[in-house]
């Protein structure tokens, strides 16, 4: 195996996840065919190969620093509906800090 | 023929002349769904409602006299990633389950300006993560020609919907193939512009380097005609591209005298479908004898185009999808001590498996120790495979290819075994990774009455010529009034 499920489990960790014993073991095997898979592209020389991010090659647009989306009431309110907790204009979490 | 079966092009000309009115075709297509979605499952959400009132405000601008917006009337479907102002989004996961749009979506804005019907908004793979529809959260969408097969993804439903008569046209979302599978899949055409040239402005984002909107028609002509609407750019997307968009009607007719056809003798593989391949084969020699040139090419780089996309998507995926975290919108896991806890129980219980695989795969790409070897090399190895078709593009004006080398497989065929599904894409994704226009037409039916689709890739920016030559084809070829079995 090119992974192991602590190392899977660490990625979940970092990647906000959790999964079940049962579940990690099956995501190791997918993990494991999917790399295994994917290494063929240490096949090809790349090393003066420049990378690329974006097919076509745009640069950052730029626009003058002022506000221009101020929202209606209705608009934010709309924003807020969906919050699965909130109080007024501002989100319920659980405590953070004792 | 039923209204609902109309093309967009059909339908315009029967509501300009009054022999239908847009509510009832509206009416029409509302039926349709009724009767024959519990079958397919195309729709998530039915805007029935909203519909009415919408052909009814079409029916007012087509009976005052002036010249009515392009598609007063016409009834669409939107993927469930494209946000409509007021109705629920799901993306096809538990996650956005209740979730209401806030605000439309670019190419949503663009529809309704156009006085398009918008029908309901259609299932896909959850987070536009899969090739089979089978990832939905939901119910996973049956393809209309045989419901035990997939209809392809992940756009599923949009083709669906199309396919069965269940909306005129819709919207689909390609990242990898997403649009064109579903289309060969079910029958229909589907078309990925070139990346940038429509906005992704109110889109739920998957792999934002290679996600674009799209249209999914019944013919090539309504193709361009949704293209004509929703293409061009938007400030509010800063990947939108700012340059003239040409009228993709105009010009359809123009014939393929003199094309150059590149046929790329890495698309013609072993363990093909022969039939697909039989009939891949005709469409190209049936574009020859309308004048075009055949042009042998190479795209020395395919054979590494699924593990390049699968990294560079999954590393985007993972990167994209940490804003479900359960506090500002969206599912939330309940009784949690901590926010960390509220986090990761929210994400554990509210994505699928395939859509926490990926995030978990980005992840580790993305991570120290990593990230050379995997992400960077595949963003390297994305520069070779475009190379590849800037080279193929100075001999050739497009390339024909299959869409995939099968066509439609069974439900549950491919979901152990997630390698062989992201195999299924493997025509259509370096089209991504390129940044390039594709356009997926009928071409004809295997044994089994299953559609295959033939796969029209051009060089940025180039949609017109794939039009042109689909358009082409298709009009010596009835496979378009053939109807699915329902």
């Amino acid at each position: 195996m090119r992974i192991t499920p602590d190392e899977v489990r660490q990625v979940a960790t970092l990647a906000r996840l959790s999964f079940s014993a049962e579940e990690l073991d099956e995501l190791t095997q997918h993990f494991d065919t999917i790399l295994t898979y994917v290494d063929k592209l240490g096949e090809l020389q790349t090393d003066s190969v420049e990378p690329t991010a974006h097919a076509v090659a745009v640069s950052a647009p730029l626009r003058d620093d002022v506000v221009t989306n101020t929202p209606s009431a209705a608009q934010t309110d709309a924003l807020l509906a969906n919050a699965p907790s909130r109080k007024t204009y501002f989100f319920r979490v659980p405590k953070i800090i004792e | 023929m039923s209204h609902h079966a109309l093309t967009i092009h059909q339908a315009r000309q029967k509501l300009r002349t009054r022999e239908v009115s847009a509510v009832e075709l509206a009416q029409s297509v509302l039926a349709r769904v009724r009767q024959t979605d519990e079958r397919l499952h195309s729709y998530l959400t039915v805007c029935a409602e909203e519909a009415l009132a919408q052909a009814e405000a079409a029916d007012r601008m087509l009976a005052n006299g002036a010249t009515p917006p392009p598609l007063c009337g016409i009834p669409v479907a939107l993927k469930d990633v494209i946000l409509a102002q007021g109705v629920r989004s799901t993306a096809g996961s538990k996650i956005l389950e209740q979730f209401i749009a806030p605000y439309d979506a670019t190419v949503t804005q663009r529809l309704k300006e156009a006085g398009a019907v918008i029908i309901g908004k259609v299932n896909c793979d959850e987070f536009a993560m899969g090739s089979s529809n089978e990832n939905s959260a939901f119910t996973p969408c049956r393809n209309p020609w045989d419901t035990d097969r997939v209809p392809g993804g992940s756009s599923g439903g949009s083709a669906v919907s199309v396919a069965a008569d269940l909306a005129c046209a819709a919207l689909g979302t390609d990242t990898g193939g997403s649009i064109r599978l579903p289309a060969a899949f079910c029958g229909i055409v589907g078309l990925k512009p070139t990346y940038g040239r429509v906005s992704r402005f109110g889109v739920v984002a998957y792999a934002s380097s290679l996600d674009q909107v799209g249209p999914c028609t019944k013919d090539v002509r309504d193709c361009a005609i949704l293209l004509d609407v929703i293409a061009g750019h938007d400030p509010r997307d800063s990947t939108s591209v700012n340059r003239p968009t040409p009228s993709y009607t105009a010009h359809l007719e123009r014939g393929v005298s003199g094309l150059r056809i590149g046929i790329p003798q890495e698309y013609f593989i072993e363990g093909m479908q022969p039939e697909v391949e039989t009939a891949v084969r005709e469409a190209i020699a049936h574009l020859q004898s309308l004048g075009a040139e055949v042009v042998p090419i190479s795209l020395p780089h395919t054979e590494y185009a699924v593990a390049t996309y699968y990294i560079i998507a999954m590393a985007e995926a993972s990167s994209n999808l940490a804003r479900y975290d359960g506090v500002r919108y969206g599912y939330r896991a309940s009784e949690v001590e901590d926010l960390g806890a509220l986090y990761q129980t929210t994400r554990a219980q509210g994505f699928g498996s395939e859509v926490k695989r990926r995030i978990a795969l980005g992840t580790y790409v993305l991570s120290a120790g990593y990230y050379d070897a995997y992400y960077l090399k595949a963003q390297k190895v994305r520069t070779l495979i475009r190379q590849d078709f800037l080279n193929a593009f100075e001999a050739c004006d497009t390339i024909a290819t299959p869409v995939a080398p099968t066509t439609a497989f069974r439900l549950g065929e491919k979901l152990a075994d997630p390698l062989t599904m992201y195999l299924s894409d493997i025509f259509t994704i370096a089209v991504n990774l390129a940044g390039l226009p594709g356009l997926s037409v009928p071409c004809g039916f295997d044994q089994h009455g299953l559609p295959i689709g033939l796969q029209l890739i051009g060089p940025p920016f180039e949609e017109e010529v794939l039009l042109r030559a689909g358009y082409a084809y298709e009009q010596d070829h009835d496979w378009r009034t053939r109807k699915p079995p329902l």
